[in-house]
């Protein structure tokens, strides 16, 4: 199946999503990568507010090339998010909704993502060029200092995504990879 | 003797890590060309089709394929009879920080690894210098990514582990690995040397490319081998499970103490990528 979404996004608008369905997104995206989510949990250790609102936000795994002159963002494919799984299940359960990047998540990141009703969505890793066409405006909000890293307010149309891990527990890299060796086998059978 | 001008490998340098981040190797693009038309998953096949669609519209609007524009990993092939003409290292370095700068890649060095403060221009680079004979001056700049950088790993098995052993180390390797680093991969597997040679030999395997066998029927027959059985697991492009989960492998050996039998494997992605001039 394939889902049109916009953010944000609240838990019904997920209850339908399933790993393997793909989904194009439109709406507000933040960026964040490794450093960016530590000071953000330094935000929330202090009491402070955060620099965007959690509720029902979309964070994208990504720090882009520079762009040229006349371009919106450089290359734009998504980073490991196995990095993030320590800052996740906390910002999952303060209200974030959807997680972007490509790659294996932990036991504890699947769990928050069910406690939420939240989805983790990959973007194809390594197609940075594609990736770019779907964001029509960057803005940098917060954290300059970390370059590539710094966190971006990027508007996305028709952002090409395939759900990983679902609400209701599912997980394509495992279910994916099963699904065709099974296939396989009905064959051989 | 010859004369190279260090300014001449600054200018080669620079060139080539814009080129190897816009267009991707010539066999590397064959190999995603035949796979996105023989793979019979349809998740896969849309897959590989994106990546294809990706791959081509870097090349047309001249955008780094990935956005992780990697380590400059500088090989220098230099002949023996050359004579470089001011300081060698510093002009490629310098390279580096020109490519990186005016091809807007991205600068993804810290120079220190504890302390990690970005370098802001992609320096130092990473170089591996080999003497040969001749007065030729051979670079290549393969530009690594870390994504699967990280999933390499070093085995020191026992000889007793034999060939058996080494195929289960870099499947494993496979399966650890899984979808980070952006399946379908590319595998440069080292097999011999000594605990730094190793680890050498499957960085330089990398360089060859993926159509090309190693010379040695008995290797050329193991990485077809290693290939089929890795393409067995079902790992798929991206991980999402299908046929194509590593477009080619190659094998680099080399002599070994009678004690010990190490393995290397150092994981690329579906974006290998490699640029070489000769001056
Ligand atoms: S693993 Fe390769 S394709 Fe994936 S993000 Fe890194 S460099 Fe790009």
């Amino acid at each position: 199946m394939q889902y049109k979404l916009t953010t944000p996004v609240t838990r019904e608008d997920l209850a339908p999503l399933r790993a393997g369905d793909t989904v194009l997104l439109s709406g507000v995206v933040y960026t964040a990568r490794d450093a960016a989510h530590k000071r953000l949990m330094e935000r929330l250790d202090a009491g402070e507010p955060l620099p965007f609102p959690l509720e029902g936000s979309a964070i994208y795994y990504v720090g882009p090339t520079p762009e040229k002159p006349g371009q919106v963002i450089g290359s734009a494919g998504p980073t490991t998010s196995g990095r993030m799984d320590a800052y996740s299940p906390r910002l999952l359960d303060l209200g974030q909704s959807i997680m972007i990047g490509k790659g294996k998540r932990n036991q504890a990141v699947k769990d928050a993502v069910v406690r939420n009703g939240a989805v983790y969505l990959a973007a194809l890793g390594g197609a940075g060029a594609l990736m770019a066409g779907s964001v029509k405006k960057l803005e940098i909000i917060c954290w300059e200092d970390l370059g590539c890293e710094a966190v971006r307010r990027l508007e996305v149309k028709d952002f090409p995504l395939t759900v990983i891990l679902d609400a209701h527990g599912g997980d394509l890299y495992e279910s994916g990879p099963a699904a065709y060796l099974a296939s396989l086998e009905s064959k051989e059978g | 003797m010859r004369t190279i001008q260090a300014a001449a490998l600054t200018e080669a340098v620079a060139r080539l890590c814009i080129q190897a981040n816009t267009y991707l190797p010539a066999d590397i693009v064959a190999a995603l060309d035949r796979q996105r038309k023989a793979e019979p998953w349809p998740l896969a096949k849309e897959t590989l089709g994106l990546l294809w669609d990706n791959m081509k519209l870097a090349e047309q609007t001249h955008m780094p394929v990935c956005q992780d524009t990697g380590m400059a990993c500088v090989f220098v092939e230099l002949g023996q009879d050359v004579h470089i003409e001011g300081d060698f290292e510093a002009a490629i370095h310098e390279g580096v920080r020109q490519g990186y700068g005016e091809g807007y890649l991205r600068k993804s060095i810290v120079g220190d690894p504890l302390r990690r403060v970005n370098t802001e221009d992609n320096t130092p680079a990473a170089i591996t210098v080999r003497l040969v004979p001749g007065d030729r001056c051979t670079l290549t700049v393969a530009p690594k990514g870390f994504g699967s950088e990280n999933m390499s790993r070093l085995g020191m098995l026992k000889p007793a582990d034999g060939v058996e052993g080494v195929k289960n180390f870099v499947i494993e390797t496979v399966r650890l690995a899984g979808s980070n680093p952006c399946p379908p991969i590319v595998l440069g597997i080292g097999i011999g040397g000594s605990f730094d040679k190793v680890v050498y030999l499957a960085k330089h395997a990398l360089l060859r490319p993926i159509d090309q066998p190693n010379p040695d029927p008995y290797y050329a027959q193991l990485e077809q081998e290693l290939l089929a059985s890795i393409n067995a697991l079902g790992v798929g492009p991206q991980g999402f499970g299908g046929q194509t989960t590593c477009l080619g492998l190659s094998i680099e050996t080399a002599p070994t103490h009678v004690a010990g039998l190490p393995v290397a494997v150092n994981v690329s992605c579906h974006v290998t990528r490699r640029a070489t001039a000769e001056l």
